[in-house]
């Protein structure tokens, strides 16, 4: 039985605020296995960036604390790692796509500069690579993103390019450290649709030919299901879903899964439904037991005492929801 | 036949700037008949705004026409007479900019109101505002709270009241649920369409997403850098897509099903930049990232052709089938 590459255990994640504690993360369970590519589904607000910047290590602390859990990387806790071994993994290892390509580029210093810097602390043999080195590697880098006339790129600043060469510019920088795990953070989002397409082809063949392992983290349910070989839905905090691509799109079987897959705008038209009534709970104060209970038409009394865990509905189909408590 | 409500004609918006002259919109026409929803659909930087705030009067059209309901209204709007300001509404994208966030609801619904003196005999002012919320099903205490107490989706609600509260027959939504999620988009735009049959209302919906223009409007147009390049009628138009324009649009849509999956069309890859509304190329502005350019298509610029019925086409290669 081979190890997951990263497996996340029961994560509490809670921000300080005046009021109080924000309940952001309650219990993420979530795993990768090498070279799988995974989605991470959900509404905003529903602690898909907070996951994923736990991973890093990257939350701002305070106001964040960790209440608990572990994320395991190749089975270390990244959590209880010292900054020298996790510089490493950040070095080597892992590597995050941000959302905004704008904002994620340094605007004051040359597209050349930014990316020499990465690739020269990238990891031990790259270190001691000379000037000239860095510099072809760099171009390299550009050419695998498919840059047109990597050389004069290397000579401009973010603002002079426009939001897909920007966005390819941060996936060349975050591929030079990620040698096993990727993540994307809504990366065409900030794009337009035909930009973005071309984004997660190119995001797909890349890690197809390294074999990276990669988490994709997206709103857009199509960008997901193109892309992925196992989906994760995310709702207020908590998962609720877990199953291979088609099985989810196919059969889903929590309610908040299938409201968010009625919701969408279909190409086939029949209308667009009448949505998931309700909003988004506050983290300040959730709902008790399950957290998409207030929302749910299913509810059933013990949804507002207990938390579910995940059932086996399925195959390698979990659902965090009572309804399916029998099936086990 | 139903009765035409607004006809763009030829209409040009040109913004002068230090890099350049910017062709926003570029000589488009088009007409929205009563009771219908037209979508105008465009990736960003096609112009397809400018076209709702000219229409709107917030911006002066450089050249040609804006007819609506025969009177031409092509000025800016402090031209215009205040019938047709109350009776042409808009809804804006962000939800968040577009309210006063030192103003509390009641004021914002009830601003309005009072600059078209409506709601002085018999109804006052609060008691329209308070059937306003309640027709966008907001609990009538949120009267005194402010736009930034409330969620995204209900502040869309409180834009959406605002802009039927002067009881209006043509309404532009710019990008309405562009910035919010799926669900709460889907409620808001049930809630759209209901009034829109309700009120017998005409829409310009504007939007980038082609999903949803499929599933809400009865006319679509693919605005690319400031042109038209297709027109056609809602099924139509995804059943025989015409312009290559088109066909790399309807292919990089991401689908959730397989029956949606058919419909696409295969072939088209996605390639190319849109190029900057500054320096449009020469002849047809997509010969840069077109798959099936010819010579011609660099050189000239092609000009709408009428393919079947109510299905219009803005390219060479349809062309030649007419000559």
């Amino acid at each position: 039985m081979p190890t997951p590459l990263l497996d996340i255990r029961d994560l509490h994640v809670w921000f300080r605020v005046f009021k109080g504690f924000l309940r952001v993360l309650d219990g993420i369970n979530f795993a990768v296995w090498p070279g799988e590519k995974v989605g991470l589904v959900g509404e905003m607000g529903c602690g898909k960036t907070t996951t994923m910047k736990a991973i890093m290590r990257i939350l701002p602390i305070p106001p964040a604390t960790i209440r608990g859990g572990e994320i395991l990387f190749g089975g270390k806790d990244i959590l209880r790692m010292g900054q020298g071994q996790l510089q490493k993994i950040r070095r080597e290892k892992i590597s995050m796509i941000f959302q905004d390509p704008t904002a994620a580029l340094n605007p004051v210093f040359k597209i050349g500069t930014q990316l020499q810097d990465v690739i020269s602390c990238t990891s031990e043999s790259e270190r001691s690579l000379k000037n000239e080195d860095i510099k072809a590697r760099t171009i390299q880098v550009l050419k695998e993103v498919s840059l047109p006339d990597p050389e004069r790129m290397l000579e401009n600043y973010p603002i002079q390019l426009s939001g897909g060469m920007r966005q390819r510019i941060c996936i060349s920088t975050a591929l030079v450290s990620a040698k096993e795990l990727l993540i994307a953070d809504e990366p065409g989002t900030s794009l337009d649709v035909t930009i973005k397409d071309q984004i997660l082809r190119l995001i797909g063949e890349i890690v197809e030919k390294r074999g990276t392992s990669v988490i994709l983290i997206s709103h857009a349910l199509g960008a997901v299901r193109n892309m992925t070989d196992r989906v994760y839905v995310m709702y207020a905090g908590s998962m609720v879903e877990a199953a291979k691509t088609k099985d989810l799109f196919d059969n889903p079987l929590h309610p908040y899964s299938q409201g968010l897959i009625a919701a969408t705008p279909k190409l086939t038209g029949g209308g667009v439904g009448e949505g998931i009534p309700g909003r988004i709970p506050e983290y300040i104060d959730p709902p008790a037991g399950c957290r998409f209970h207030p929302r749910c038409e299913h509810v059933m009394p013990i949804c507002s005492d207990k938390k579910p865990p995940f059932f086996e509905a399925n195959e390698d189909h979990q659902v965090a929801c009572f309804l399916f408590q029998n099936d086990r | 036949m139903r009765n035409t409500v607004l006809t763009v004609d030829q209409l040009k918006k040109y913004f002068v700037t230090r890099q350049g002259t910017v062709k926003a919109v570029d000589g488009i026409s088009f007409s929205v008949e009563e009771g219908e929803i037209f979508g105008l659909v465009g990736e960003s930087g096609s112009g397809k705004s400018t076209v709702a705030y000219t229409v709107v009067g917030m911006y002066r059209p450089t050249e040609g026409k804006i007819i609506y309901r025969g009177t031409d209204i092509g000025q800016e709007s402090k031209r215009r007479s205040k019938e047709i300001k109350k009776d042409i509404q808009i809804v804006f994208q962000d939800p968040g900019t577009s309210l006063n966030p030192k103003r509390t609801i009641r004021q914002i619904l009830e601003l309005p109101l009072k600059v078209h003196n409506l709601g002085t005999n018999e109804k006052k002012p609060l008691e329209r505002a308070e059937e306003l919320l309640e027709m966008v099903q907001l609990p009538a205490s949120y009267m005194y709270k402010y736009p930034t107490m409330i969620g995204g989706g209900e502040r869309q609600m409180v834009g959406i009241a605002r802009a039927l509260a002067t009881d209006p027959s043509f309404v532009i939504l710019d990008e309405p649920t562009s910035a919010l999620d799926v669900s709460v988009q889907a409620k808001i735009i049930s809630m759209l369409i209901q009034f829109q049959k309700k009120f017998e209302l005409a829409y310009l919906f504007i939007t980038h997403d082609l999903s949803l223009m499929r599933n809400v409007a009865s006319r679509i147009a693919i605005m690319y850098l400031g042109k038209i390049c297709e027109v056609a009628r809602a099924s139509e138009f995804f059943e025989n897509p015409l312009h290559p324009y088109t066909q790399m649009l309807l292919s990089s849509i991401h689908v959730i099903t397989d029956k949606e999956e058919a419909l696409k069309p295969k072939k088209v890859v996605s390639k190319g930049e849109i190029p900057s509304p500054v320096n449009v190329p020469p002849g047809c502005s997509f010969h840069l990232r077109c798959p099936r350019k010819m010579d011609i298509c660099s050189k000239e610029d092609p000009v709408a052709i009428e393919v079947s019925k109510g299905h219009r086409v803005r390219c060479h290669l349809y062309g030649a089938k007419v000559i």
